[in-house]
Formats: structure tokens, C-alpha cells, sequence
């Protein structure tokens, strides 16, 4: 689904990203663990189209696109999601607004009719009940004056309703308590299938708990250095990361 | 709001260029250019006028000339030259329009044009509408079923015939001609506007609604508008407007006299899109407007206006809460993008005992245009536990543009409460990042956050015109953010 190869970005001139190799496909779960510093955050953004960053190097296919060369709402639109770290507000904006926009760009971009109000409705119902979201939330103004747990949440219900073929968690357990945790997590899993993927950025065992990977990765100083079964997660668990670094 | 589709939006904001710039090629009576007291003589003549209003015109016209041009706003521009000026022009015609199927077809593909339909808004909407072309009302609608109820609903000029009484008693009354200089202006030379009577204690069925529009090149535009609303009435008013795009400025002076007597409401919102000049700056309506309501005891009045047009923009809607529990509200989008100029906001005069205002001003700033809000909040001495509420917000979309804010507060009665907030922020890339990265284009991005931000005030506005003002906001902001 998509190939990373040999990507090098920078920001400010100084270099984050370091020759990264990672290739995920249909239907599976990649873990991305790390150090502070190491590039976690970056690898979303970078993905995702932020222009604060330049690729200097290395390529990005998704399916059969060059990811790089599309623009940030085209990324979005061919199917790929970011689960923000820190979601944004904006005030007077409804969720369900801001969400019945997002869904017929991408609608019209594929060619098809915009969303009936019923159907939508009808989406927004079944989909919020997945993560447990208060509908109230959903005619309330996007993020502003949502708890911690409940933007995320509001992330997850977003990615419910965008059905994306790639979903890039960033962090998204940071700031959560376990029940929340718990509900983010069935709200991913939930939504898994064969066709769709997800890398799950995190620097906690914790999560991997509820969202089981498929392969977890070690992201070091701007490259993965070491990727294994979903036990190396729990040794790093125990372990911290020096010993990763020692062997390097 | 409901009604609105993104693909509306769509649809118009590949049409982001000012949409209203065209011309219609009708013929114009017009006088000579230039201000002379002959010129005010044959304005009133050809207007078949009184001998009272000739002579309320020539005395507020030597009182304009010992007068001199304020310069105190926060805007610069190049004066206008008042003998450059033509007064009065007027679409030739033969024969007052005693129906709408008299009205010349060309106004009509005028009025269609801006988006104005009489015919559909006479059959589907529940809005009466008198369209102003330079300086004449050209039509009236829905004025039989208002006159059922004792509603008066006409052109300014038909009132000065048919109801002069009315016209005398209370034009001049809020806004003197000896107010200000552009006051004084248009009292002098005014043409046409619109007039408005509810009588005691009757709910105005209908958004009663004027569309301004300058036609005629070299002309200034000076009306008068005078609602007038009886014990216990209600009224929403409700006015647009445009004007072609021209290379030179145009003047619009304006007067706009709101009287609410005793428990009367009156709701007067303003969708303001005249031409703002291109993008270098040239041309673009000059609108210098003074608009001002009386409150009597228990009365309410409510200004929400839409700015998103004119090269020069200085107005400031105001009230006076004369009489006890009376309530003003202020609230307004101000955009400015290129090089626009705006120094606008309120005057809250508290003179009533338990008196009440509220101001929300929320300032859009882009490219490398100022935008000003000036309020002034004043409580008199015999203001007894008056009450104001102000919050001015301003938004920011570049690095090069211009937000100020000028709040005043004067308080002489020490049981008043006012409270003022004030917040600036610049447009986010964050927020910007955020709906693209959910597929949304930044400029759909774009006008999601700037209606998110105006929501307040837009909510006050009826929702046809909430509905155009939401667009308008689109396409004024255009490719703005820097």
C-alpha cells in the first residue's frame, strides 16, 4: 500500500529524517516506537504534506502514486488519514459541517454526488456510537472546549467517517486515561479490515496492549533500526532503548 | 444557513472577481455636475417638493459649507472633488410604475442580475423589496398587502408626497443636519431612499428590504432612509448594496434615521458589497455614512451589518438609549482585503435608567488593507445601572495588513457595569493544515474558518441573507491568506 524509501527531510535546514525505509500493507498494523527526537512526529507530517519540511531525498508510493507530488487535501482524498497528536480548534465550525465538507471534496474528487443529509445523518449516528462520542459533540463547534480524551476521540470518529486506506496515528494515546484509551482502541480496531492499514506512532507498550501490530518498529535518529514481531515492543518495554543504540 | 451547499460556494467562488461590476445601459436624467444652490433648487423641483424640505436642503447646505472635511478616522484617501460630482441621476421615465409588469425590462435583467428576482421574491419569499438605482427608488413590491396592516413601505420621495406629515415630524430628529459634514451633505442634496411607518402595535409580517445600487458614472449617491416604528411594533430591515466597477471613486453619503417608540423593536441589517476597487486600489466607493436609531422606553434596537465592500469605509451605527430599559446591539463583520480602508463600529449613548447595550465587532483583515474598529460606550449621568457588553475581535489573514481597535468608554454614573474583550489573532496554519489534511481545499478551509469566526453575527442576520453574506465573506477573502 505504501513504500517509504530512503526519505530524508529536514526543517530549518536541519536534517530529521535520515535514509527511512518502511513499507506497510493491506490489511496490516505497523507500531512505530522510538526515542524523544527520533523523527515519529516528523514521518506523520512529512506524510501527511505539512510544507514546514523539506524532502531532500528518497520517495513515497502510495498504491500506485507518488505521495510527495500530490498536495496535502489530495493525500487526503486518495486515502490517507492523520490522527493528530494535537487536534485543532476551530471555533464556530460544527463537527458535523466541518465533517459533511470533508466528506464530498473527497467525494467530488472521485467523482461521485455529494452525501445525501440522510445517509449522512445515518453515518454520523452509527459511527459516533463506536467511539462512544456524545452526539451533542457532534454539532458542537470542532475540538473547542473538548476534554483531552474526548478530542481524541473526536479523531477517531473522524476517521470512522473518512474511511481512509491508510491511517497514521500519531500519538494518539498521549493525554488519554485507560478508559479512554480502551475506547480509542476499539474504535481502530473496529474499524480494521483487509483492505485498510494503519501505522501506530507511540512511545508507550501501553497501546499496543489494545491495538495489536503486526510489526513493531524501532525509529532511531531519523531511521528504523530494528523492526520485529509485537513481543519487541514489550522488551523495550523492559529494556528502554540504549541497548538498541549500543548495538548500532 | 441550512439551505447552503458546497456546491454553491463552489460555483461562486470561481467567480471571485466582484461579480457586480457591470453597467446597465439605461438612460439617466441627470443634472449638471457640480453644488450650487441651483442645483439643490432644481433637485427639489424636479422631486415636485414642499417649500419646508427646499428649505431644510438650503440650510443644511450653508451649514455644510462652513463645515470642513473630519480627519480624524484612520483611513487615507485622496478628497473628493464635490464639484466633480453629479447629484442627481435618475433612470429616465415616462410614467410611475403602477405594477411590476410596468417596470422596463432592462432594470429588471438589472435587478436579476444581482440576484434581486422581484418576481420570485413577490411570489416565493416573504421579503418586500424597494430597489434604488442612483438616485431614485424604481420599485416598490408587496405594498398593497403592507398597507392592509397600516404599513407604510415606500420610496423616501413618495413619502415626501403622500405622508409629508410624517416625513416633517421626524426627518432630522436623530441625525440633525448640523450632525457632521457628510450629514449635512446629504441633507442638502439627497434623492431618493427609503421610508418606512409601523403602526402602534403591529408585527411587520415581512423582512422589509432596500438594494442600493450606483449606476451612473461621476455620480454620488445620497439617500435617506427614515424607519420609523410606533409603540409596540416591530420591524426587520434590511438593506444591500452594489455598484459597477469604475476606475474613479464614487461617493455614497448616506443618512439612515431609526426612531423605536415606546416597546418597539426595529432590526436593521446591512449586507454592504459595493465596489471596493481592484487590487491595486484603484477606484471603489467611497461610503461615508452616518446611521443612528432613538431607543424610547422599553424599545430595542438592533444594527448587524456585513462589510465587505468599498474602497473607504467610515460608519459608525449607533444608538441612543433615551428611554429607561432600552437596548441597543451592535454586531458586525468588517472585511477589508487589498487595499480597503474600514474604521467602523458603534456609539452606545446610555441616557435611560437600567439601559442595555451589546457590541460584537469581529474585524477581518487581508492583504494590505486596515481595519478599524472605533466604539464609543458613553453612560450620562441619569444612567442608572446601565449595562454595556463589548467584545472586538480581529483576525488576521497576511503579515502585511492592518488591525485596530479604538474603544472609548465614558462613564459618569458609577452603578454602570461595562465590560470590554478584545482578542487578535492571526488566521492558523494549524487550523489551515488541519481541514486539508481531512481533504478540504484551503480555500474552502479558508471560508469554514471565517464563518466559524463571524458565526455570532451572521446568526443575527435573516437567513436568506445570512446565506449571501456567507458566500460574500468567500469571495472577498479569496486567495487572501499570506
Amino acid at each position: 500500500m505504501i513504500k517509504i524509501e530512503n526519505l530524508h527531510a529536514s526543517i530549518n535546514g536541519k536534517e530529521i529524517l535520515k535514509g527511512l525505509n518502511l513499507t506497510v500493507n493491506a490489511g496490516e498494523v505497523h507500531a512505530i516506537m522510538g526515542p524523544n527526537g527520533a523523527g515519529k512526529s516528523t514521518l506523520a507530517s512529512v506524510l501527511a504534506g505539512r510544507e514546514d519540511y523539506e524532502i531532500t531525498a528518497g520517495s513515497v508510493t502510495f498504491f500506485d502514486k507518488d505521495l510527495l507530488e500530490l498536495s496535502t487535501e489530495d493525500r487526503a482524498r486518495e486515502g490517507l488519514f492523520l490522527a493528530f497528536q494535537y487536534p485543532v480548534e476551530i471555533p464556530g465550525v460544527s463537527n458535523v459541517n466541518f465533517l459533511r465538507t470533508a466528506i464530498n471534496e473527497k467525494r467530488a474528487y472521485h467523482g461521485q454526488e455529494p452525501i445525501s443529509a440522510k445517509d449522512f445523518m445515518a453515518m454520523v449516528r452509527e459511527k459516533s456510537a463506536l467511539v462512544e462520542l456524545d452526539s451533542k459533540l457532534s454539532t458542537r463547534s470542532v475540538n473547542e472546549g473538548f476534554s483531552g480524551g474526548e478530542k481524541k476521540r473526536n479523531e477517531i470518529f473522524q476517521m470512522a467517517m473518512l474511511e481512509p486506506k491508510l491511517s497514521v496515528l500519531d500519538e494518539t494515546d498521549s493525554g488519554l486515561d485507560i478508559d479512554a484509551l480502551r475506547i480509542v482502541s476499539h474504535g481502530v480496531n473496529a474499524l480494521k479490515t483487509a483492505e485498510n492499514a494503519s501505522i501506530v506512532i507511540t512511545h508507550y507498550q501501553r497501546l499496543l496492549d489494545y491495538i495489536v501490530p503486526d510489526v513493531v518498529h524501532v525509529l532511531y535518529d531519523g531511521r528504523i533500526v530494528k523492526s520485529g514481531p509485537k513481543e519487541l515492543a514489550l522488551e523495550l518495554e523492559e529494556r528502554g532503548y540504549d541497548w538498541i543504540k549500543e548495538s548500532l | 444557513m441550512a439551505n447552503y451547499t458546497e456546491n454553491e460556494l463552489a460555483q461562486d467562488l470561481q467567480n471571485q472577481e466582484y461579480k457586480f461590476g457591470f453597467v446597465t445601459d439605461i438612460e439617466s436624467e441627470t443634472v449638471p455636475v457640480g453644488l450650487n444652490e441651483e442645483i439643490i433648487r432644481l433637485i427639489s423641483s424636479k422631486k415636485n417638493e414642499p417649500d419646508w424640505l427646499l428649505n431644510y436642503r438650503l440650510k443644511s447646505f450653508a451649514l455644510w459649507k462652513e463645515m470642513t472635511e473630519p480627519e480624524w478616522a484612520h483611513v487615507h484617501y485622496e478628497k473628493p472633488d464635490f464639484q466633480g460630482i453629479t447629484y442627481y441621476s435618475a433612470p429616465k421615465q415616462t410614467k410611475k410604475y403602477e405594477s411590476w409588469d410596468d417596470v422596463d425590462p432592462e432594470l429588471k435583467e438589472t435587478m436579476k442580475k444581482l440576484g434581486i428576482s422581484m418576481e420570485e421574491q413577490q411570489r416565493l419569499t416573504g421579503v418586500a423589496v424597494d430597489f434604488v438605482m442612483d438616485s431614485v427608488s424604481v420599485a416598490t413590491s408587496f405594498k398593497a398587502k403592507l398597507n392592509e396592516l397600516g404599513i407604510i413601505f415606500c420610496s423616501f420621495s413618495d413619502a415626501v408626497q403622500e405622508h409629508p406629515e410624517l416625513v416633517q415630524k421626524y426627518m432630522g430628529t436623530v441625525v440633525p443636519n448640523t450632525d457632521n459634514f457628510y450629514a449635512a451633505l446629504n441633507s442638502a442634496v439627497f434623492t431618493d431612499g427609503s421610508f418606512c411607518y409601523i403602526p402602534k402595535g403591529v408585527r411587520c409580517p415581512m423582512e422589509l428590504s432596500t438594494y442600493f445600487r450606483i449606476n451612473a458614472g461621476g455620480t454620488g449617491q445620497f439617500e435617506r432612509t427614515l424607519v420609523v416604528a410606533d409603540e409596540g411594533s416591530y420591524v426587520s430591515y434590511l438593506e444591500g448594496c452594489t455598484a459597477p466597477q469604475r476606475d474613479e471613486n464614487q461617493l455614497h453619503a448616506a443618512v439612515v434615521e431609526l426612531i423605536a417608540m415606546d416597546d418597539a423593536e426595529i432590526k436593521y441589517s446591512t449586507v454592504q458589497n459595493w465596489y471596493p476597487g481592484d487590487k491595486a486600489g484603484k477606484g471603489g466607493v467611497f461610503n461615508f455614512v452616518t446611521k443612528r436609531g432613538i431607543c424610547h422606553t422599553n424599545a430595542k434596537i438592533s444594527w448587524t451589518q456585513v462589510e465587505t465592500g468599498s474602497a473607504v469605509t467610515w460608519k459608525y451605527p449607533s444608538c441612543i438609549l433615551k428611554g429607561d430599559h432600552s437596548i441597543g446591539e451592535f454586531y458586525s463583520v468588517a472585511v477589508t482585503n487589498n487595499y480597503q480602508q474600514a474604521d467602523t463600529g458603534t456609539k452606545m449613548v446610555h441616557l435611560g435608567k437600567n439601559t442595555k447595550s451589546t457590541i460584537i465587532s469581529k474585524g477581518i483583515s487581508a492583504g494590505k488593507s486596515q481595519n478599524s474598529y472605533r466604539g464609543l460606550v458613553q453612560i450620562h449621568k441619569g444612567a442608572k445601572n446601565a449595562r454595556n457588553f463589548s467584545q472586538c475581535d480581529s483576525l488576521l489573514m497576511t503579515d502585511e495588513c492592518g488591525a485596530h481597535t479604538f474603544p472609548y468608554i465614558e462613564c459618569k454614573n458609577p452603578t454602570a457595569k461595562i465590560e470590554h474583550e478584545a482578542t487578535t489573532s492571526k488566521i492558523g496554519e494549524d487550523q489551515l493544515f488541519y481541514c486539508m489534511q481531512r481533504g478540504i481545499s484551503e480555500e474552502k478551509a479558508i471560508s469554514l474558518i471565517v464563518n466559524g469566526y463571524c458565526k455570532e453575527v451572521l446568526n443575527q442576520l435573516p437567513m436568506e441573507f445570512a446565506v449571501e453574506a456567507q458566500k460574500l465573506l468567500a469571495i472577498s477573502l479569496e486567495g487572501s491568506v499570506g
